[in-house]
């Protein structure tokens, strides 16, 4: 048998160059940003192993890994979903009332205003927080510790400082405001004019227009939005570090002046005056919200994709 | 339920363009009036003004009269709503809610309506409404699908079956088959027989043929030129602007001399 027998290799179709560039810069792209997550990854993992494997006597406070990351887990997802509570809402309402409600010119200068909200550095938020929000909330705290002390959240006794995690919580909310309402105004401006007038043509007044054409069309970008939004609320640092007092465990008590610190917040302060194994357990507290961001994330993407039938994307 | 539709001089505006003027015209109940005339001459500004749909537009307005059985759509203290639920409309390009299944785009008038119905009432009003849109055969062993994952033909009918679930008095329809195949356009012509005889229709069409096939009056808008508003030339039995008509320029649009 003599090599020229073998088949003829298929033809390959002819692919531009352009469509080359692109599809391998595209490819690039896509491999960078793995490799940078599988090394953020690996070197959290091999920081954090020390504390890992310790004995629980030579860890900060002499506690076990995971007594000692818990009550920081626990204060993260606390601040961050009283935040996500709190904006959402809020953030959809001014989305829809920006792009359905207002006056044109009010539309647009409420739009600049809220992407303008965006860009303000955390600190700033963290000593509105402290100066302005805390002060103005304790009142307030005072009066929840007396009449609805019968409910966990406000079971007291009221902080007198009012750097407690429903501060933190409202700050954080405001924090994220723009980036769900900016993304929601986003999507609900997209929804089709077709879909609008449908209802609309059906008899719908604005407000059923909206939950027929413009909410179902613009879920996923809401979730989208709060996703992003609890992402940041769950990493933020500074502003969390300057409003909240941060000295007690787990508890749901939402208005006392002991509360468990945020992750983010407590490498913050704690890292300048750790060594050794301290650091190591830090670290190990990034890695667990690192992990929790990377869950919240992708349970965002399987509830914008479970209906995708239904997504009005086809 | 059919309703007769009376208007006059009616003006039609975005925002300070007049776009269609002087209209006059009487919509027998019962009937199916087929609107011609060659593009951006108001047709659809037109259709779009006798459901109040027109005003959706930031700017639009309207001056004039148009009259339901009496009652003046345009009247202080007629809220544009009620009117929409009274008169259907079906749009060129096939618009049911993607987010929604077939069953309940539907439904998704009544459910507007604020009717409270039972299950099953509801199914019986969707598979009526569908049996009455010539779909219901095809679609009735996947109520439960996306109304987006139908053909283009599917999709108008459906919207179709949308507007008659409310038993609307006027049904309206813009150009519904000018997306469609000639074998769905067949199926919405047949359809359109069988709804006269509930309805009164109004339809927009760029088809001559169609305009001949299925309706029983006729009008022909046309405008002057380019920035100036349309006109309802003339208004007519079928059988009469199509063999003899009154107008000139009717002649000459039907014998394709120009538009
Ligand atoms: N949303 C709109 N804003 C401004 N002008 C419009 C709008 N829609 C239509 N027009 C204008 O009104 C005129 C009539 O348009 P239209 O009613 O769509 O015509 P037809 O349906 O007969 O093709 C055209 O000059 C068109 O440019
Ligand atoms: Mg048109």
């Amino acid at each position: 048998m003599t090599t020229t027998s073998a088949p003829p290799a298929p033809a390959q179709p002819k692919r531009r160059l352009g469509d080359r560039l692109f599809a391998g810069s595209a490819t690039g792209a896509g491999i960078l940003i793995l490799v940078v997550l599988a090394g953020v990854a690996i070197f959290l993992v091999t920081e954090a192993w020390p504390a890992i494997t310790a004995d629980s006597a030579d860890l900060p406070d002499g506690k076990s890994l995971a007594a000692y990351i818990a009550p920081l887990l626990f204060g993260t997802l606390l601040a961050a979903v009283i935040a996500l509570i709190v904006a959402t809402p809020l953030g959809v309402a001014i989305a829809l009332y920006v792009s359905y409600y207002a006056p044109k010119r009010l539309a647009a200068t409420m739009g600049y205003v809220i992407d303008l909200l965006a860009a303000i550095p955390s600190v700033v938020y963290g000593f509105w927080g402290i100066a302005a929000l805390a002060p103005a909330m304790v009142p307030f705290y005072g009066w929840a510790a007396e009449h609805l002390g019968w409910i966990p959240f406000f079971a007291g006794p009221a902080s007198t400082t009012g750097k407690t995690m429903l501060t933190a919580g409202l700050v954080l909310a405001v924090m994220i405001l723009p980036i769900i309402s900016a993304i929601s105004r986003e999507v609900f401006g997209q929804a089709p004019a077709l879909h609008r007038e449908a209802a609309l043509a059906l008899g719908a007044t604005r407000w059923e227009m909206i939950k027929m054409a413009v909410l179902p069309y613009g879920k996923s970008g809401v979730i989208a939005g709060a996703m992003l939004g609890l992402g940041r609320a769950l990493g933020e640092t500074l502003a969390v570090a300057i409003v909240l007092s941060a000295s007690g465990g787990i508890t749901f008590n939402l208005i006392s002046s002991s509360n468990p610190s945020t992750i983010a917040a407590n490498i913050a302060l704690q890292f300048p005056e750790s060594s050794g194994l301290a650091v190591n357990a830090l670290i190990a507290s990034g890695l667990a919200l690192f992990v929790i961001t990377l869950a919240v994330n992708m349970f965002a993407r399987w509830i914008v994709t479970r209906r995708a039938d239904f997504s009005g994307a086809n | 339920m059919a309703k007769r539709i009376d208007v006059s001089d009616l003006d039609i505006y975005y925002g300070n363009f007049k776009a269609v003027e002087g209209v006059n015209v009487s919509i027998e109940p019962r009937s199916i009036t087929a609107l011609i005339g060659p593009s951006g001459c108001g047709k659809s500004t037109f259709l779009r003004s006798l459901n109040r749909m027109h005003e959706v537009i930031p700017g639009a307005r309207v001056e004039g009269k148009v009259v339901i059985d009496g009652q003046d759509l345009y009247g202080a203290d007629v809220d544009p709503v009620d009117v929409r639920r009274q008169i259907g409309m079906v749009f060129q390009r096939p618009n049911p809610f993607p987010t929604m299944s077939i069953y309940d785009n539907v439904i998704a008038g009544v459910r507007l309506n604020g009717g409270k119905m039972r299950k099953g009432e509801l199914d019986e009003l969707v598979e009526k409404s569908l049996r009455g849109a010539n779909l219901w055969t095809e679609v009735k062993d996947r109520l439960d699908r996306p109304g987006s994952g139908l053909s283009g033909g599917q999709q108008q009918r459906l919207c179709i079956a949308r507007a008659i679930a409310v038993e609307p008095e006027v049904l309206l329809m813009d150009e519904p088959c000018s997306a469609l195949d000639p074998i769905s356009t067949l199926a919405i012509e047949d359809l359109m027989a069988e709804l006269k005889e509930r309805f009164t229709i109004v339809i927009v069409t760029h088809n001559m043929q169609q305009a001949a096939r299925v309706s029983t009056s006729t009008g022909f808008f046309n405008l002057g030129g380019v920035g100036q508003p349309g006109h309802l030339v003339e208004f007519n039995p079928t059988e009469k602007i199509f063999s003899n008509p009154e107008e000139k320029a009717t002649e000459d649009y039907i014998s394709g001399r120009f538009g």
